[in-house]
Order: structure tokens, then C-alpha cells, then sequence
């Protein structure tokens, strides 16, 4: 005997997992309202573009916010290179051998490596061994190598959804491989690029393990002025505050929670915006 | 007179134990229309990709025999592949522009063979316009994108671009799939210029397109050829039980 008819149990069906899915927005929602609404008093010319004063209970948090951009670009440089190198080798010459697939397997290893991890490794590989001391070279290096998982599979995606008829046609006409890939496939397969290390650079900008022993300062009376110096930081930042200094006003805690979150949602954003813009020009 | 492309004992398997091409062996003229036809999977698009070495792109697959160009054995040691393509050109059953402009499809080739002088790309891309019978529809938007032509147009443009390279040989492989009948006739007519110029081998849309405009056929069956003719001998007064049988619209 059946309790529910077919009908029934589809309807049922369809309910939870309806409410599993809108479950999943709920969390999301919340984090973000909580930050805004307890942050955004916070939020000021002064603190946005004055360093933090009284012991960082006053003043703004440009330093920080000037360290996580600097560590942006620096990680970009890092990744971005090998990581577009790495996927034009896997998508375009890579052949079923040994070779491939050790490095899809550490590519597949790198992606699961615990923060940690990494921040431990920067301090050992970068700061002590190679001597980049505790520095922005040597931060940008830890967090470039943990970006590099997301630039490669999103990079090889998108070089691997160029259709195989504009490089026949490459060829055809007398181009070399070198030449299909850097005319044809790299400026099709862009768009995705670019996409993918944005995500890619959101994802490693916020993270406060990698940048724990390799660059972030607690509080530095001077900007830096090279790569060989230290930097605060975001995410470092809104970690100390919140843990490590008594009495400090829970307001500038959300306040630089709120601007770390606008930093990386903006990334997002970006990368949606060249990708949707991009899907548009596209023509094939 | 000494062929253009003499095919000798050719043979080809893919890795998977088919076999695409059984000891072909062809001799194509100077300035001819040469049509290989015949059912579908009997390996016309197989012959013709190893002309000009696109089936070096193939992950796998095993090529025996020769193929000499002018005499010179494509598939020997040393061959400028890239040089070799662009004296064979081909256009493909699919119309196939690359992203970008109408001009920029055209100067494509050219600009990879580092042929940068402004005067020298305006003038080919004018020309195998005119050739390809589309000057007169484009000559004013070369600027404009080469998606936005029908696809009648973006054929005929796929056939300017191999032309723009002034290659010896044009290969056709079904150049006038999913055309309309009138850019099919458009893209026949401008054959009859094109062979005073290249030597044409095509793999026709049909036996009555392979009918129409051939100097000289093959009928492929299987991989093999089962004959080979002027185009009355083939089409009129077949030898073979099997090519009359295909001609006559018995299989196929």
C-alpha cells in the first residue's frame, strides 16, 4: 500500500528540496545584513584614509586596506603567470603521459591544502629560505601559490571551450601552434581567464592563515615603501581587533569586517561583469 | 603531363583497428576539378585532410605510402608543414569564420606567414574577395564583424581566406553543406574561374553536385577507390557494377 500517491510524493519532493536550496541563501543573507547593519555607522572618510590611532581604538584603517590591495596585486602577479602557463600547457600540449598526470594531481593537491598550511610553508620557503624576510614578496608568493589551483582549472575551462574548428581553421591557413594559441584560443578563451582569477584572488585575499607568518604586521607606524617590507592587512587586521585587543569598540570590528567584505564581493562583482559582458560580444 | 599531386599506395588506419583508407593511389592534374564522391564514411574527408597534413592533428592514426606535391614527398623529413598549408588551402563543410573582422579573416594567414605590408594585405583581400564572387557584397563593411554575414556569405568568405594565401592547391570539403541552393550555385560558378588559377579537389555535397562540376572523379567506397574518370566516363558510362549501382541511385 502506498501512503502518498506519485503525485503526492513529487510534491513533497519538490518542497524540500525547494526550501534545502532557499536554505542555502539564508546564511549568506544574514552575514552580509549583520556586517552592514553593525558596520556601516563605522564606515567614514577618516576611516577609510587615516591610519588607526589610541592603540586602534580610534583613527581609520588605511593601512590595512593599502596592504591588502598591495597583496592583490602582488598575488596577481604571482599566480597569474604560472597559473595561464600551467593551463595553456594542460589544455593545449599536454598528452596522456606521466608527467600529466603528476601535475593534474598536484594541482588537485595544491587546491586542498589547508591555509595553514600554506602560511607555514611561505615561512619556511619564502621568508627563511630564499631570506624575503617577513614581507609583502614573500606574502604575495604564499598567496599566489594558493591562488594558483583556482587560475589553472578555470584558465584550462576556458581555453578547452574554444571550439576546436577556429584551431583546424588556424592551422589550415599556415599557423603554427604557438602562433593558433596566442591569436585564436588565448584571446577567446580571456574572458574566462580573467574571470578565474578574479575568483581566485577574492578567494585568497581574505584569508588571514597564508599571510600570518609571511607579511602581516600588527601595527606599523610607516607605509611600506618596497616588497621587502611588511604590511598590515585586512583580514589580519579584523583578526587582531577582535581577538587581541581589550575594549576595543565593536563597531570599528564590524566596520572593518564590512570593508573586507565590500573589498572581495566588489572582486565578484567585477569578474560576473567582464564574464556577462564578455558572453555578450561572444559570437560563435 | 606531370601530375600536382600523385597519391601513391596511400593507406591509413585510425588507432581503433578502422581502417579509413586502403591503398589509394591517385594522380591529380594541374588546373583541374577533381571530385572524390561517395557515400558518407568512406573516407573522402580522410584523403583529403592528409594533403595538407591537418591529419597531423589527429591524437592518433597511421599513414603508409606517399604523396608527392610537385614531385616532393609531403610527409618526408624536413617538410615545412605550415609552408605546405599554405600553398593547399582548404575550406570546411561547417562555415567557419574566426572572431573578428571580415578583413581581419582574410589578412589572418598572411599576417601569421609575417606578411605585414598594408598595400600588399589590401590588395589580396580585394582580390580573393572578387574571386570567392563576394567583393561586391562586402567590399564597403570589411571592418564589420565576419559573424554578422549569412551563411552563404560566411562560406564564401572561407573560401577567400584560403585564397587570400594564393595556394596552389584548394581543397573543398563539402564547401556548400547547409547552403541554399542559390549560394550553392554562386559557390559552383566561381569554381570554373577558380581552376583556371589552382587546382581544385573537392569532396562534393552530392553525386549530382560531383556530376556538375567535376573535370575528373573517384568513386570512394569503404576506404577504397573503386574508379577513377573523366567526369562523362563516371557518371554516363561507369565500368564498375558498384559505381554504376551508386550513380544510378541504387545505394548511397
Amino acid at each position: 500500500m502506498r501512503v502518498l500517491s506519485r503525485q503526492q510524493t513529487q510534491k513533497v519532493a519538490t518542497f524540500l528540496i525547494t526550501t534545502v536550496a532557499t536554505l542555502v541563501v539564508i546564511p549568506v543573507l544574514l552575514i552580509i545584513l549583520m556586517i552592514f547593519y553593525n558596520g556601516m555607522s563605522a564606515i567614514s572618510w577618516e576611516f577609510l584614509t587615516q591610519p588607526p590611532r589610541n592603540g586602534m581604538t580610534e583613527g581609520g584603517i588605511m593601512p590595512a586596506i593599502l596592504g591588502t590591495i598591495l597583496l592583490t596585486l602582488g598575488t596577481a602577479v604571482a599566480a597569474i603567470p604560472l597559473g595561464i602557463g600551467a593551463a595553456i600547457y594542460l589544455a593545449e600540449y599536454a598528452g596522456d603521459n606521466a608527467l600529466t598526470r603528476t601535475i593534474r594531481l598536484a594541482i588537485v593537491n595544491l587546491a586542498g591544502i589547508p591555509s595553514i598550511v600554506y602560511g607555514l610553508f611561505g615561512l619556511g620557503m619564502f621568508v627563511l629560505f630564499f631570506q624575503f624576510g617577513t614581507s609583502i614578496l614573500a606574502g604575495s608568493l604564499t598567496l599566489g601559490l594558493m591562488t594558483l589551483p583556482i587560475v589553472i582549472s578555470t584558465a584550462e575551462e576556458a581555453i578547452l571551450s574554444v571550439p576546436q574548428a577556429f584551431r583546424t581553421v588556424s592551422y589550415s591557413v599556415g599557423a603554427t601552434r604557438w602562433q593558433t594559441i596566442r591569436h585564436q584560443v588565448l584571446p577567446n578563451a580571456m574572458p574566462g581567464i580573467i574571470t578565474g582569477i578574479i575568483l581566485g584572488l577574492s578567494r585568497a585575499i581574505g584569508e588571514t592563515a597564508p599571510i600570518l607568518f609571511t607579511v602581516a604586521a600588527f601595527y606599523l607606524p610607516n607605509l611600506p615603501t618596497s616588497v621587502f617590507d611588511q604590511t598590515m592587512a585586512l583580514p589580519y587586521h579584523l583578526y587582531v581587533i577582535s581577538t587581541q585587543v581589550p575594549g576595543m569598540p565593536l563597531q570599528v570590528q564590524y566596520g572593518t569586517a564590512l570593508v573586507l567584505l565590500l573589498f572581495t564581493l566588489s572582486l565578484t562583482f567585477v569578474a560576473t561583469m567582464i564574464r556577462s559582458a564578455m558572453r555578450r560580444r561572444r559570437e560563435w | 603531363m606531370v601530375p600536382k599531386l600523385s597519391i601513391q599506395n596511400v593507406s591509413f588506419d585510425y588507432g581503433d583497428g578502422a581502417t579509413a583508407l586502403r591503398n589509394i593511389s591517385l594522380d591529380i592534374m594541374p588546373h583541374e576539378l577533381f571530385v572524390l564522391f561517395g557515400p558518407s564514411r568512406s573516407g573522402k574527408s580522410t584523403l583529403l585532410r592528409l594533403l595538407n597534413r591537418l591529419s597531423d592533428l589527429l591524437p592518433v592514426g597511421q599513414m603508409h605510402g606517399r604523396i608527392l606535391f610537385d614531385g616532393q614527398d609531403i610527409f618526408a623529413r624536413g617538410t615545412d608543414v605550415f609552408d605546405l598549408r599554405r600553398r593547399i588551402g582548404m575550406v570546411f563543410a561547417t562555415p567557419t569564420p574566426l572572431p573578428g573582422s571580415i578583413y581581419e579573416n582574410l589578412t589572418y594567414g598572411l599576417k601569421m606567414a609575417g606578411i605585414k605590408d598594408r598595400r600588399v594585405l589590401d590588395e589580396r583581400v580585394a582580390r580573393s574577395l572578387q574571386q570567392a564572387a563576394l567583393w561586391e557584397e562586402v567590399k564597403d563593411r570589411l571592418a564589420d564583424s565576419a559573424f554578422a554575414l549569412s551563411g552563404g556569405q560566411k562560406q564564401r568568405l572561407c573560401l577567400a581566406r584560403s585564397l587570400a594565401l594564393e595556394p596552389e592547391i584548394v581543397l573543398l570539403d563539402n564547401p556548400t553543406s547547409g547552403l541554399d541552393p542559390i549560394s550553392t550555385s554562386i559557390v559552383e560558378e566561381s569554381l570554373y574561374e577558380l581552376k583556371q588559377q589552382y587546382t581544385i579537389v573537392m569532396v562534393p555535397h552530392s553525386m549530382q553536385q560531383a556530376a556538375r562540376v567535376a573535370d575528373r572523379a573517384a568513386f570512394m567506397l569503404d576506404g577504397e577507390i573503386v574508379e577513377v574518370g573523366a567526369q562523362k566516363d563516371l557518371f554516363v558510362y561507369p565500368q564498375d557494377k558498384r559505381t554504376e549501382d551508386y550513380v544510378s541511385g541504387r545505394f548511397g
